[in-house]
């Protein structure tokens, strides 16, 4: 689904910095410094990166679920949902924002389910919050949400307890929990990291499927490029608590600007060229307590210069939606000559 | 013993072991339940407390004697147990079946409702602490350090000092009050790691308040160490209160508990050895049957524990 630039942002994220404090005066781990981006209804944002670039802590700063201390989310920070600052609002009116308006899916459905109340009990849970609904009528309810996701048997499935079901019937009832309010964002933190690959591929059908039943947006958080691919419109990448490149996920895999985001196209294997050993990016990305000065990724880029002291701001990559945290853009010729 | 007293004590027996029948029965249709019954203790532990409930709240059928009446202070003291005795009597030539039955209430009494307050008290704090961590955390933590440091027996020696003869709630409250320390540690622990778990912060996500996160999320995952230290703690509370009534500071005399029976029968251990051993007993009894209770309570509430 393409987004017209007229429709107003559903959920608008600006400057937000989450910071964590550090015992033993380590200093502090700037994990997410100065995200800015925004989710249009409907649409599907994908936020990739590596390990430690800050995808989850932004995911978990939307709803204010950062743990504080040691983290907090710095004054300045915006997070505007359908026009309310969410950092800003007191606790009930968040708390009725949370899995009733935007809802969340967590990585671990292992251990993100209550081992000791049944699904049933768990699903019906927002709804009881929520909505109000009578014990017979959640129940009723969750019935209903275990069908909706695909679980053969929901009338018996409703009383199981988590440990009876498999890996990926319990993702599906993590997302039968989430929707069952009807959200219009639903977070996803790396919905299929836990999952082997076939059930992978169902359960992001079922998101797809789900999506546009009940046309709600989708911030799809992955380390996976071909998930974003494959289901994303939109791709941000992020690269040591910054975004670093943002574009429509067509653009982003046939032009990517800028070196983090080639790396990590390169370094995806690929079935239709042939190649002996598989690109890696050198080095590993650098503690959150110590981001190098200038552009972040200086240390591991192929391209780069003095000029990368500086650090630029995203710059339009010439192309609608197109933008980018690299001097290549205005000085491309730079990109032929390799350290 | 008249035949009415064997005859009510016979209903009593038949109704417990009726009592535990039953409930195995009922529990044998609910999955969950079923695993409390897994191990053949937990029938004979909630058998032996039914019995000894019925027991006390029949006291007046199944006692032979008012339990503060001196029979024959001259040739009935320190009788040793006979048809019309079966458990003897003391040195004060009272009943001792019939001080037991009657003591039974006191006791159960006591160690059920001073264990209620002491573990509801213990998981409030505990909990409280663990999940909100730093100053309250610190506070409740110093606090209960404190509790830990002075001696409870002082305390309450000092309580009855200031105010004689303690009523029985108030004995109740004065013993549940100073035995809530242990319990609290054990479920901040328990709280400590629990509250970061995925599923407590999907809960948040959800939308829960903190009251709702704690009591609904929290807690019950922690319900197995709760259960076990409340059946624990039931025991250790008849323990206080029979040394505090060895002590001459419990329940007023005349009126029996099964701690006072074994005060006013050990200075006769050697003569008449009944006068402590069955009171003894029972206390021992009431302990051992809880701890088979609590071990399928922990079982049946944890789901984890495979069907087998």
């Amino acid at each position: 689904m393409t987004t017209p630039a007229t429709t107003p942002a559903l959920l608008r994220v600006r400057d937000l910095k989450t910071y964590f404090v550090t015992e033993h005066g380590k200093g502090t781990a700037r994990a997410v410094d100065d995200v800015s981006f925004d989710l249009y209804p409907g649409e599907t944002l994908g936020i990739v990166g590596e390990s430690g670039c800050g995808k989850t802590v932004t995911s978990l700063s939307i709803l204010r679920l950062v743990p504080e201390p040691p983290g907090h989310i710095l004054p300045g920070s915006v997070i505007e949902f359908e026009g309310r600052n969410l950092l800003a609002l007191p606790a009930p009116e968040l708390r009725a924002v949370r899995g009733n308006q935007i809802a969340m899916i967590f990585q671990e459905p292992m251990t993100s389910l209550n081992p000791v109340f049944t699904v049933g009990d768990q699903i019906a849970e927002s709804a009881i919050i929520h909505q109000h609904l009578t014990r017979r009528a959640a129940r009723a309810r969750a019935i209903e949400m275990l069908r909706l996701v695909g679980i053969p048997d929901p009338e018996e499935r409703v009383d199981h307890y988590p440990h009876q079901l498999s890996g990926g019937m319990r993702q599906r009832v993590m997302i039968a929990m989430a929707l069952v309010c009807h959200p219009k964002v639903l977070i996803a933190d790396e919905p299929t990291t836990a999952l082997d690959v076939t059930i992978q591929a169902q359960i992001l059908e079922l998101l797809d499927r789900l999506q546009q039943e009940l046309g709600m947006a989708v911030l799809l958080i992955t380390h996976d490029l071909g998930v974003v691919a494959g289901h994303a419109d939109r791709v941000v990448v992020m690269y040591a608590g910054r975004v670093v490149e943002t574009a429509p996920t067509q653009r982003l895999f046939d032009q990517p600007t800028h070196p983090y985001t080639e790396g990590l196209l390169a370094s995806v294997p690929r079935i239709d060229t042939p190649r002996a050993r598989l690109h890696a990016i050198p080095g590993q990305v650098p503690a959150a307590t110590a981001w190098p000065s200038g552009c972040r990724f200086r240390p591991r880029c192929p391209y780069a210069w003095e000029k990368c002291l500086e650090e630029p701001d995203l710059l339009e990559a010439g192309s609608p939606g197109h933008t980018t945290r690299c001097w290549l853009v205005t000085e491309p010729e730079r990109r032929q000559v390799k350290r | 013993m008249k035949l009415g007293n064997w005859l009510a004590l016979f209903v009593a027996l038949v109704l417990a072991a009726e009592i535990a029948r039953l409930l195995r029965q009922r529990a044998a249709q609910h999955g969950r339940w079923r695993r409390l019954f897994r191990h053949r203790t937990t029938s004979w532990g909630i058998g032996i407390l039914a019995f000894l409930v019925i027991i006390a709240l029949a006291a007046p059928l199944v006692a032979p004697f008012p339990p503060g009446d001196q029979l024959g202070i001259v040739d009935l003291k320190n009788h040793p147990p006979s048809w019309t005795f079966i458990l003897g009597t003391d040195v004060l030539s009272r009943d001792v079946w019939s001080r037991i039955a009657w003591g039974a209430r006191v006791s159960l009494g006591i160690g059920a409702l001073g264990a209620l307050v002491a573990v509801s008290l213990g998981t409030l704090v505990g909990a409280s602490a663990g999940y909100y961590r730093r100053w309250v955390d610190a506070l409740l933590m110093r606090g209960v350090d404190v509790g830990l440091a002075l001696p409870r027996i002082f305390i309450l020696l000092m309580m009855v000092a200031l105010w004689d003869r303690l009523p029985f709630a108030a004995l109740v409250l004065a013993i549940g009050l100073t035995s809530w320390f242990g319990t609290s540690r054990l479920v901040r622990a328990e709280v400590l790691s629990l509250r970061e778990r995925d599923f407590v912060v999907a809960a948040r996500a959800l939308g829960a308040e903190t009251g709702r996160v704690i009591f609904r999320h929290v807690l019950p995952n922690a319900a197995t160490p709760i259960i076990v230290s409340a059946a624990l703690g039931v025991g250790n509370v008849l323990l206080l209160e029979a040394s505090l009534s060895f002590l001459g500071i419990g329940v007023a005399p005349p009126d029996p508990s099964w701690g006072s029976i074994i005060a006013d029968g050990a200075s006769t251990i050697y003569t008449a050895p009944w006068t402590i051993l069955f009171p003894g007993l029972a206390i021992s009894l009431v302990v051992m049957s809880l701890n088979a209770v609590a071990d399928g309570l922990r079982q049946a509430l944890d789901p984890r524990e495979e069907m087998a």
